[in-house]
Order: C-alpha cells, then structure tokens, then sequence
C-alpha cells in the first residue's frame, strides 16, 4: 500500500543515485563541483525528465525542499535546489537548476511532485522566477503589486543599512540613530521612482478572486438531467477568525454546504525571517529560529544547529557538541513535541467545538514543562537555548521559583527530581487523562472519523510531513529515516496509523507522546551518568562557518524541518549566511489542506486545519 | 464566586452606616461609570503571532485572566472593548487590522502586546513589517517582553485598567465617545507597491514630484537629536568620516555607492539650504515621531474642534 509499492533499484546511496543518473542522461546531468557543494546540477530543459527519473525508477518519491538561492555578486544566475529523499530512508539525491538572473525561468516540477506547489509560488514571489507549467503561479506570501522581488541580493528594503550586522549604528562608538529618522514617511516604506498615486489600485485582493468563476451565467442556470444548477458561494474565512490558528486564510468555495474548492492564503505573519537571516550572523539567528514554530522552539533551534554544525564539520577546527549536550538536547527536543502536542490537541478539540475545556486541561499541562524551560533556559517560550557546538548552559542544579506540580504553590526544586517525577508521573497520567476523556467520545468519533482522508500515496506526493503523513500509513520519520544527534541509540518506535483521517491524527498525537515519554525515561539515566561534563558551544560571538552548503533536517512536533544554509562569498569563511532558508512543515502540509477538504461540508474544514496543526509563525516566516 | 464588596466604590464623605457596609455605596457617576467599565473589559479574540499564545496562556487557568472580568474573548469586534495587538503587525495584516479597529464601538483601547507591535520588534527591518501599531492606531499601553510573560500582559491590563480609573465623565477629552456625530474612522491602508497610509497621500505626492525632477527623495536630514545620542566614551566618528569609509568600501558596487552619493547629495544640499524654504518643507512634512499618548490626545483635540464647530453650526 505505501511504500513497498513503489519500484525500487538497488542503489541505496545518493552516490550510486548520481551515477545512474549520469549513465541515463549524459551530458544534462553535471557534478556540482562548487567547493563545500553536493549533489548534481541539472541542466533545464531536461528537469522534468531527470526529476520523473528520479521518482519513478530511483525511487526518490518525497521532495522535501525546493528553494531558489541568487548567487548576485557570485556567478550572476539564480538556482533552484531540490532535495529529495526516499520514504524508505536514506539520505537526500540533491540537484540544482540554474538559471540566468535577467530573465529567470525554469520548468515547473508540480506534475512530478505536487508537494512543490507552494514553494515554486514562494520563489516565484521572493526570486522572481517564473515557473513554466505551474497552474497557479501567484504571489503566496507578498500581496499581487508588490514592488520588485524581495529576496533578490539586490533588493534593499526602506530600512536597509549595512549588508552585514551588527550595523554600525548600532555600535557603541558609532553614530546612533533609528532608521525611520531617514525615511521621509517615517515608516517601514519606499515607493517607486515612476510611482503613480493616480494609478494607484489594490490588486490584492481582486486576484485571489479572480479565478474562482464567480457570478451567475444565465445559460448554466438551466436543468440538466433534471437538476437545477446552483450558484456558487464564496466564503471568506480569516485572517481574523478565532479557528484559523493565526491569521491564515481560506476562500472556499461553496455548493450548498459542501466545499468545491478551497484556496489558502498566506503572508500575513510573512516577517521576513529569510531576508533578515542573510544580514544576521550566524548566531544571530539562534533566537530568530525561536519564532518560527513559537510552540516548539528548542525544536527549531536543533534543526538550525545541525544544520550548521554541518558546515563547520567540513573545517578544520570543530568540537561536535558532548554526549551530555546531545542528551540535553533530545530532552528538550520531546519535552518540546509534548508540549506541541498538549497544544495540538487541545485545540484540535476547541476546533470541533469543546470549546476551551480539553484546552485548559492541555495547556495547565503545558506550563509545568513550560517551568521547566524557563528555569533552564531562561524564557517560556523563545528559549534560544542551543548553540552550534552545545548549548547554552547546562541544567540548573535547583529550580527556583516554579510553581509546585501538585498545588501551583511557588517551591524550590531539585532539577532531576521535578524532571523525573515530570516524566515518570505527571506526563503518562495526562496523557492517559487525554485518552480517557476523549478517545472513546462519541462526538468526537462522529465529527472525525472517515472525515478529511489523505491516502498514502497522496501524502507523500504532497510532501505532507510529521504526523499528517504518518496517520496516512506511512512510517517515515527523520529520527529513523535519517538519524541525527543520539536517537540510533534509543529504543522507540515510529508511530504510524493507516486511516489518514481526523480521528487518526488525533490518536497519532497521543501515540507520540508516549513515544517521546519512552525516549524521556532512557534519556534520564544518561543525565544522571555524563553529569559534570562541559556542554557548552563554541565561544565566538561572530564564528566563522566555512564555506559550503548544508541542509540539516530535524523531526519536529509539526513535521519535517529542514535549514538549507549557503555559506558563501568570503574565502575565509563568511560571518553570516549567504542563503538561510527553512523548510517549514506547516507551510508544506498546507498544500494538500485544499484536496483534503474538497467534498466536505464547512465545519469540516476547521477540524481539518485543526488536525494538520499548523502555526503561522512557520507557515508564513 | 467572591461576594460584590461595594467598599472600593464609595468615593465621598457621607458615612454608610455599620450595618451597610459593603452593600451600599455613595459614589460619584464617574466613578460607578469607570468601575463597571474596568470590570467588564473584553478583549477581542484576535492572535497574530507568538504572543498570541501567551495570551490564550493568561487565559488559561493558571493565570486566569477572568479574576479581572476580562475572559470574555469575543471573536467578534462589535463586541470588544479592547485589541490586543498580540504579535507581529505586517503590511498585509494592518489592514484587517485597521478595519476591525474601526468596526470596535466606542470606547475602545489598543494594547500593543510584546516587541513587535510595540515598536517593530526583531523584525523591524523586514520588508513586510509595521514598526510597530502605533503607526496606525493610538495605543493605550504598551507590553514590552519578547513575548511578554503571562504576568506582564495581566500588568499592562491593570495598568488600563488603572487609566480608566483616571478618566472623568466631566472632560470631553477623556470620553471623546459622547461628543456630536459619529466618530471619524482610521483611514484603511491601501496595498500599492509598497504599504500606502492615506493621510501621508501629499507627502507621496510631494515626493513623487521631486522623484520625477530626478531630485533624491524619500530620505530625510538626520535630526539634530539624533546625532546628539552619541556615547561620549569613544570619540564618535564624524560625518564626512563615514561617508568616505563607506565610500571606499562601497567603490566596487555602483548601486550602493550611487545609493550614498545620492544621500550624501541630499544631505550635503540640505546642510546648504538649512533654513531655507525647500528643505524646510520636506523635514516639515515628516510627521513627529510621536508616541501612542500623544497620537491619541491629538486625534482626540482635532475631534473635539470639530465637534465644536458643528456645535457652532
């Protein structure tokens, strides 16, 4: 049914991969040779052929992240890079197209993996590339009539200084002043030099309209085959409205009740963390991976540390991190994913209409790992905890002013002891609370069983992630498929559930969960074990990462979260990122939403949204 | 349920009798008018981004935002008293914003929760990012933090709470709401090429006007107070010292470099002309950076003339 099915070639490694794909397309088919570099650059007009290729007979089914890098200043062309792996595990065929930056233009790869949809409209509103054969190439995140293409090296924002941080304003010697004391308007704005009020419209919204087919036509007014045609409705759901989790947006379509067609859009949490990243060093960005996925942020922070220890493992001077700073992090790591998923729940049910009651159970839960965090790391929420090389501290011999497990009175803990009365007790009864309370609820069965189905074979060609694509069937989790940190040495399973509905999204969670407390109770001996050992990073405030490319990918609570990181441009290893970009679960998750809620009536599509639990932090960056 | 203790509502000298005590109260109007305003303050449902989880997390039932009379989260802003601008305000999402803001009755307050929609936040230089909602909507009180922790949104609401209390039934400028004749609305931002604030359209067009003339535009002279934050530690740099670093550094990129020639243009014309008329007009045009108090008093002071005017009528 899943991934058996698909043909697969003996070769097992991206090496064997390259090579077949040589043998079949010579001359197409490229090394890339670019110092630091992996993986093949294709050449254009024959991507879509490499690319069926590579799905069909290599059996590289799952596209995880595309994105376009502009090499300005470098090589003068823009590129598309493609990482693809197999469901079956191993790790990813990387390839690249290229293109000149004047008149960017590539083939589009959504026939091939429809999981690509989203991001090609990404580069195409950030880069400017236009995608020949996408059905709906428009602006995603940005609004129709922005001005230029933002991502661009060129572009420069109204409050544009330096190319590097920390700016020299801001320096303690330098010449302190705000950036909208130069801006005329006084605001985050620049127009246009041939900027013309008069000609001024708001095409913004006029766009995500125009497709649908709207209005009556009088001539589809009359019976056919004895039914009467009936009009459509749009319905506008969000940016404001209490279920979108955030300010997401659906326009759907309505036949009476039932959904025709559902587009989401995007944009308006859109804070430009990829452009602000490439001006950030690369320390600086620790914090701003916090606000991606704001419910899981030590999640985010490990992906964003692998991805460039990563690099700096290719020079000469590298510590990896120590086992007791790996352990740490995969404790904080679940913690997170029980945390999220305390959330996901919680919500998932105020979606269906307990409105706030399973929340506040979920969330009171929350807040006693929430203490935790905060007594370790500093901060609730934003913990910016980890650092490339360890961590940012170790944990705190005592916990001081948390509130009590039992009564929420202010105490003094020891760490290990709340930790493990944390793990052992608190956590397995809440989870079993959960399970009992809403499990077996008939409501909660009629509303989502059967409701909101995604087959396998879909999931994947969707490049649905995490717990959406394993209620579908499929096994596939990145801690197994493509181990990082210490999770070979762990003993859990990959949760998986067959059914591909609401229902089983929701068990999913919970079995999770009480994977991660499975993971959480081997990893506290191991704390008692290394205690002592250094955890700390590498000191510099500004390192410098060696030259390259890295993709660090990382199973968070929402999915797969990759970091594709470009370190270029300085031979002696630049102070920030030429490129830094991340692959967000929720963001490519949301590209199957619309097939999913199609046929379903309008309350469905909360509950839909609800189980594939996004956040808008990541969705929109 | 705690009992109604009427005793923080008596407010003037006439003795209430022992056996009355905490059941009647001798007041002034304000003062009821206020209480039972702080009393029932609910907050729009309304998250933008990270901080909208700590404010579903104020809610919840550890801190409990309902000991103040303010759970009632209403998904509707017909029904709101108070926006909690809880996150990152972009471009996209200022106007819904706006629009929810003018669709809130009367009275109604803004309070700018976190980093971001207090200034702009980490992502202040985002191309898609309003430094801060005060650059729309007047703002009441402001929550620093990054997000703020559940107990400081619970502080910046007692804080409003604490500026209701302040506020007299008696001055028209605290309860502008009673005046003559709708109130006038924010005006909605339009999606152009960039962000379009309708009440900067002349300065748009002004400024269009010098871009057409192939006259640098958009930038302004630094002000004086600005070069007067200087750290008196190190010798600060000079202008013209600046200026040249940059210009070597910046020799191999012409569009930089003719980015700072035109500001360095600019500035140098401007310097010249100090106090002549047509530099004077474009600083001029640039509104005071003003803090959200002021915005709101001044909004308030041009209604009430209007007001009066009509009043004349």
């Amino acid at each position: 049914m899943t991934v058996t099915e698909i043909p697969l070639v003996e070769a097992t490694t991206s090496e064997t991969a390259i090579s077949r794909l040589k043998e079949r397309f010579p001359g197409a088919v490229q090394d890339d040779s670019r110092h630091g570099y992996s993986g093949v650059v294709v050449d254009k007009s024959k991507l879509v052929e490499v690319a069926t290729y590579m799905r069909d007979t290599l059996g590289y089914d799952y596209l995880s992240s595309a994105t376009a890098v502009d090499y300005h200043g470098i090589a003068d062309s823009m590129e598309m890079v493609y990482h693809a792996y197999r469901t079956a595990g191993g790790p990813a065929l990387v390839f690249k197209a290229q293109t000149d930056r004047a008149k960017a233009e590539l083939p589009s790869l959504i026939d091939v993996w429809p999981g690509a949809d989203f991001q090609e409209r990404e580069a195409y509103d950030l880069y400017g590339i236009q995608f020949a054969g996408h059905p709906n190439l428009k602006r995603i995140l940005l609004w129709e009539g922005f001005n230029g293409y933002p991502m661009r090296k060129d572009w420069r924002e109204a409050y544009y200084e330096e190319e590097h941080k920390p700016f020299e304003s801001r320096w303690p010697a330098g010449w302190v002043r705000r950036a909208e004391e130069l801006n005329v308007y006084g605001k985050n704005v620049h127009y246009p030099a041939d900027f013309d009020l008069a000609k001024l419209t708001d095409k913004s919204e006029e766009s995500l309209y125009s497709d649908l087919g709207l209005g009556v036509n009088v001539q589809d007014l009359s019976t056919e085959n004895g039914h009467l045609k009936t009009d459509k409705l749009v319905v506008n759901m969000g940016p404001h409205h209490p279920s979108t989790h955030g300010v997401f947006r659906m326009i759907v379509t309505l036949d009476g009740e039932t959904i025709e067609s559902l587009e989401p859009v995007m944009g308006y949490l859109h804070r430009n963390h990829e452009k602000i990243g490439e001006r950030n060093s690369w320390n600086h960005n620790m914090p701003f991976t916090d606000r991606l996925d704001y419910l899981s942020s030590m999640g985010n922070n490990h992906g964003y540390a692998l991805a460039v220890e990563q690099l700096f493992a290719t020079g000469n001077k590298w510590n990896p991190p120590s086992y007791r700073a790996e352990c740490i992090r995969v404790l904080m790591v679940e913690l997170t994913r029980i945390v999220n998923h305390y959330w996901a729940i919680g919500f998932l049910l105020n979606d269906l209409g307990a409105f706030f009651t399973p929340a506040l159970y979920a969330i009171a839960e929350r807040e006693k790992i929430l203490d935790f965090f905060e007594a370790t790391a500093g901060a609730r929420m934003m913990c910016n905890y980890m650092r490339f090389g360890g961590l940012y501290k170790d944990l705190p011999e005592r916990m001081h002013s948390v509130a009590n497990l039992i009564n929420d009175k202010v105490r003094d803990f020891n760490t290990m002891e709340y930790l493990s009365e944390l793990i052992n007790e608190r956590i397995p009864r809440s989870i079993d609370e959960l399970d009992e309370f809403l499990t077996a609820s008939e409501i909660i069965k009629s509303r989502t069983v059967g409701v909101g189905y995604l087959p396998p074979e879909m999931a994947i060609a969707y490049s649905a992630a995490g717990p959406l694509l394993r209620a579908s069937g499929v096994p596939y989790d990145v801690r197994r498929a493509d181990p990082y940190s210490i999770y070979p040495e762990l003993e859990f399973d990959v949760a998986v559930r067959y059914n591909g509905d609401i229902y089983d999204r929701y068990l999913i969670r919970l079995d999770e969960m009480r994977e991660s407390v499975r993971i959480l109770k081997q990893i506290l001996p191991r704390l008692e074990k290394t205690k002592g050992e250094p955890v700390a990073g590498i000191s510099q405030y500004m390192p410098r990462v060696p030259m390259g490319e890295s993709y660090g990918r990382v199973e968070n609570p929402k999915g797969e979260l990759g970091y594709y990181v470009v370190s270029a441009g300085d031979e002696k290893g630049p102070q920030n990122p030429w490129r830094y970009h991340v692959r967000a679960p929720s963001f490519i998750n949301l590209t199957a939403l619309g097939p999913m809620c199609v046929g379903h009536k309008v309350a469905d599509v909360v509950a839909i949204l609800g189980s594939i639990d996004i956040v808008l932090g990541e969705t929109d960056r | 349920m705690a009992q109604l203790d009427l005793r923080e509502l008596h407010s003037t000298e006439f003795p209430v009798p022992d056996e009355m005590q905490g059941n009647v109260a001798i007041t002034s109007l304000s003062k009821l008018y206020n209480w039972s305003r702080r009393s029932s303050m609910w907050p729009m449902l309304f998250g933008l981004a990270c901080c909208a989880i700590e404010m579903i997390a104020t809610a919840a039932s550890r801190y409990d935002l309902s000991r103040f009379g303010m759970e009632v989260m209403r998904a509707s802003p017909r029904q709101s008293d108070l926006m909690i601008v809880s996150g990152t305000v972009t471009k996209k999402m200022v106007v819904p914003i706006v629009r929810l803001y003018n669709q809130m009755p009367e009275p109604k307050y803004v309070l700018a929760m976190g980093a971001c929609a207090s200034g702009g936040g980490p992502f202040k230089e985002g191309y898609n990012v309003v430094s801060g909602i005060d650059q729309y909507l007047p703002v009441d009180v402001y929550v620093p933090g990054c997000p703020p922790t559940p107990q400081a949104l619970l502080y910046g609401l007692i804080a409003l709470q604490k500026k209701i209390d302040g506020q007299s039934l008696a001055n028209m400028d605290d309860v502008p709401w009673y005046g003559v004749g709708p109130a006038e609305p924010t005006p909605v931002p339009i999606l152009g090429p960039d962000i379009i604030d309708p009440r900067q359209m002349d300065l748009i067009r002004r400024q269009a006007e010098l871009a057409a003339q192939g006259k640098p535009y958009g930038l302004r002279e630094i002000p004086e107070s600005a070069l007067k934050r200087q750290t008196a530690q190190i010798a600060p740099k000079t202008k013209p010292q600046i200026a040249a670093a940059s210009g070597t550094v910046e020799a191999d990129d012409p569009e930089k470099a003719a980015r700072l020639a035109k500001r360095e243009a600019a500035l140098a014309r401007k310097k010249a002309e100090s106090g002549e008329t047509a530099a004077a007009s474009v600083v001029a045009d640039a509104p005071a950076p003003a803090t959200g108090g002021d915005k709101k008093a001044f909004d308030k002071a041009a209604m009430l003339e209007k007001i009066r005017a009509k009043k004349a009528k």
